[in-house]
């Protein structure tokens, strides 16, 4: 039988909503038992809200001054530690579970496989490859244990269930290792919604032409309720701020309707947003590739088409 | 002597279209260009940077895998690195495998910094680097978009989800490289004949004690499905109809 661990990503006493994401990949191996692992200062709100999440079976709590934040070379050891017995360990393929996943599975001794985007059984799982441009399905070797990172973008989360799954401390004497600081974050902080879980987003590439240009496309996603992406090239320009970019070596996104603005459509962006439901393409040259994937596409000079949409969007209300 | 160990490895250029075998056993590599994968190359031009600073003296790059990636060596000697490790492989490498080459080599050479690339972009698995600092028991410092050396410490500037986080690893320690860390230098013709005397090792992974292990096994590789292509609207007024008819404004 599947026993699968979870880590839990969460930041000002909140769960990252890609856990109930995990927690529903997870569910799709047959009879699989699920906990989740919360490595915090205060792990109480989190741990709370783990174990809401339907099909948890158990929450584990790990509580330590050191993991104020999250740092992989102080958790990665007493993961390591937990997981023990465990036949899978999973982690979201964000930032987070990129950083600590990997090193987790090399105390373990356990192969990974990044990003999973389907389940095809206990040992077998597809991932992308070559950013998207093919899907390999792998298998583990039977009795070995795997680490995963779960692609978020490609499960739907898991039911908020009625009941709640018991919580548990777990305790540590061995001493964290004091070679790895936390220092600071700067996060953009703004009202908008979160990129990684909006319904809507709004993206604007190279054509943008400066960090100036990108408000028009603030106070349009500000009237549609929506989250604002950036291409890399956008972001290299400094236009916008690295949290924003979209593609390969961003975020990978899921919303329903993606709105680009001067983007022209390099595989390593569209890899992001394959799995948008409604792709809108605003390019002023016809033969961009983006037209390519676009459910409509539009040939115009994004300043004109921007402040259009806001004066029907303003007068439609 | 203060020593960066830089790992190298060949890739299919990012620029090629790639093209999955129709019998399902990979993607096409005959007469397809190789490059070094891009994050590599950022991390050579970091270790350049550092030791241009006067905080190392000797870079070394390895690569792992057949034999033709001694071209890929050969360009980072042109580049500027000192001399160049091949393990020679023409079995597949997972991450795992990788990781303990890469501990053998930094137990051998003492390096003050493993720059690794942050992921490949074939395999895409963003591994090896966290992998070797685990085994090596040392810091890592992942998604670098700065780093500054100071002493025996590096202040590392990480690209994360929600913005820029800043840690502080003491050295010795694994960084890997994001694309914002740094824009690599083009090699120059008559570095390119002088790299051809710089040395270039060649070793069995048996003789570093390592025999590697395929534990993650491809069992086949299928084209994406692809989106099919939409309508073209022919003004904004038309955008937004057919935008509101589906709910989405
Ligand atoms: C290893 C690697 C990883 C990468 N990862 C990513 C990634 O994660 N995300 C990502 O986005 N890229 C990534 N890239 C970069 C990618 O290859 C492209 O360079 C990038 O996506 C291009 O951004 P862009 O579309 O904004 O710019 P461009 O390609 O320059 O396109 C600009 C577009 O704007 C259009 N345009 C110009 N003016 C106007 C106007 N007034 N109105 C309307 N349209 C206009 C032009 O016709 C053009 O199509 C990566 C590259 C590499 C090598
Ligand atoms: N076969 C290899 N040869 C040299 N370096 C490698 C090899 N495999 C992985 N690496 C290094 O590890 C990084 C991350 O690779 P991966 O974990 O496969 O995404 C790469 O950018 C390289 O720096």
């Amino acid at each position: 039988m599947s026993k699968i661990l979870i880590v839990a990503e969460h930041r000002d006493g909140k769960l990252n909503p890609a856990i109930a994401k995990c927690v529903h990949c997870a569910s799709q191996i047959n009879g699989a038992e699920i906990h989740i692992a919360v490595f915090s200062n205060e792990p109480s709100s989190v741990a709370a809200d783990a174990a809401r999440i339907s099909g948890v079976a158990k929450v584990v709590t790990v509580i330590h001054p050191a993991h104020a934040h999250a740092l992989a070379s102080n958790i990665a050891p007493q993961l390591a530690e937990i997981a023990k017995g465990y036949s899978h360990v999973f982690g979201p393929s964000t930032t987070f579970g990129k950083d600590l996943m990997p090193r987790v599975a090399a105390l373990l001794d356990a192969p990974q496989a990044s990003d999973i985007m389907a389940v095809e059984g206990a040992t077998r799982f597809r991932r992308p490859i070559y950013a998207g441009n093919a899907i390999v399905t792998v298998e583990v070797v039977a009795g070995t244990q795997l680490v995963a990172t779960v692609r978020t973008a490609s499960f739907e989360p898991a039911a908020v269930g009625a009941t709640s799954a018991p919580i548990e401390d777990a305790t540590f004497s061995a001493a964290l290792p004091t070679h790895t600081r936390f220092v600071s974050i700067s996060a953009a902080r703004n009202d908008r919604p979160d990129l990684q879980t909006a319904k809507k987003v709004v993206s604007g590439g190279r054509a943008l032409a400066s960090a100036d240009n990108f408000k028009i496309l603030y106070q349009l996603a500000d009237r549609m309720g929506a989250a604002v992406g950036a291409s890399r090239a956008a972001v290299d320009a400094g236009y916008a701020p690295n949290d924003m970019q979209v593609g390969q070596t961003g975020k990978i996104i899921a919303p329903e309707l993606y709105m680009t603005f001067g983007i022209s459509g390099a595989v390593q962006h569209l890899t992001g947003i394959k799995d948008a439901r409604t792709i809108v393409a605003i390019n002023k040259d016809p033969e961009a590739p983006i037209f390519e994937v676009a459910d409509f596409g539009l040939v115009g000079d994004l300043f004109q088409v921007v402040p259009e949409l806001e004066k029907l969007l303003a007068s439609n209300g | 002597m203060k020593r960066i160990l830089v790992s190298i490895k060949r890739v299919i250029d990012y620029n090629v279209r790639i093209r999955v075998k129709p019998d399902g056993s990979g993607v096409v590599t005959d007469g397809v260009k190789m490059s070094i994968n891009p994050f590599d190359e950022i991390a050579l031009e970091e270790a350049l940077r550092i030791k241009e600073k006067g905080l190392a003296e000797e870079i070394l790059a390895v690569s792992i895998g057949p034999v033709d990636c001694q071209q890929q060596l050969r360009t980072a000697l042109a580049m500027g690195a000192d001399r160049a490790v091949h393990v020679q492989t023409d079995v597949a490498v997972e991450s795992g495998c990788a990781a303990k080459l890469l501990l053998k080599l930094v137990e051998r050479e003492q390096p003050v910094l493993a720059i690794l690339g942050k992921q490949a972009i074939d395999d895409d698995c963003n591994q090896t680097g966290q992998m070797l600092a685990a085994l090596w028991g040392r810091p890592q410092a992942t998604f670098a978009s700065k780093v500054e050396i100071s002493g025996d410490r590096a202040q590392v500037t990480r690209e994360v989800d929600a913005g820029l986080e800043v840690i502080e690893v003491d050295l010795p320690a694994v960084i890997t490289t994001d694309l914002r860390l740094n824009e690599p230098r083009y090699v120059k013709l008559p570095d390119i004949m002088k790299a051809k005397k710089k040395p270039l090792e060649t070793i069995e992974p048996s003789a570093l004690g390592v025999t590697p292990v395929e534990r993650l096994k491809a069992v086949k590789v299928d084209p994406p499905s692809m989106r099919s292509k939409g309508v073209m609207v022919k003004d904004v007024s038309e955008l937004f109809s057919a935008l509101r008819s589906k709910g989405l404004v």
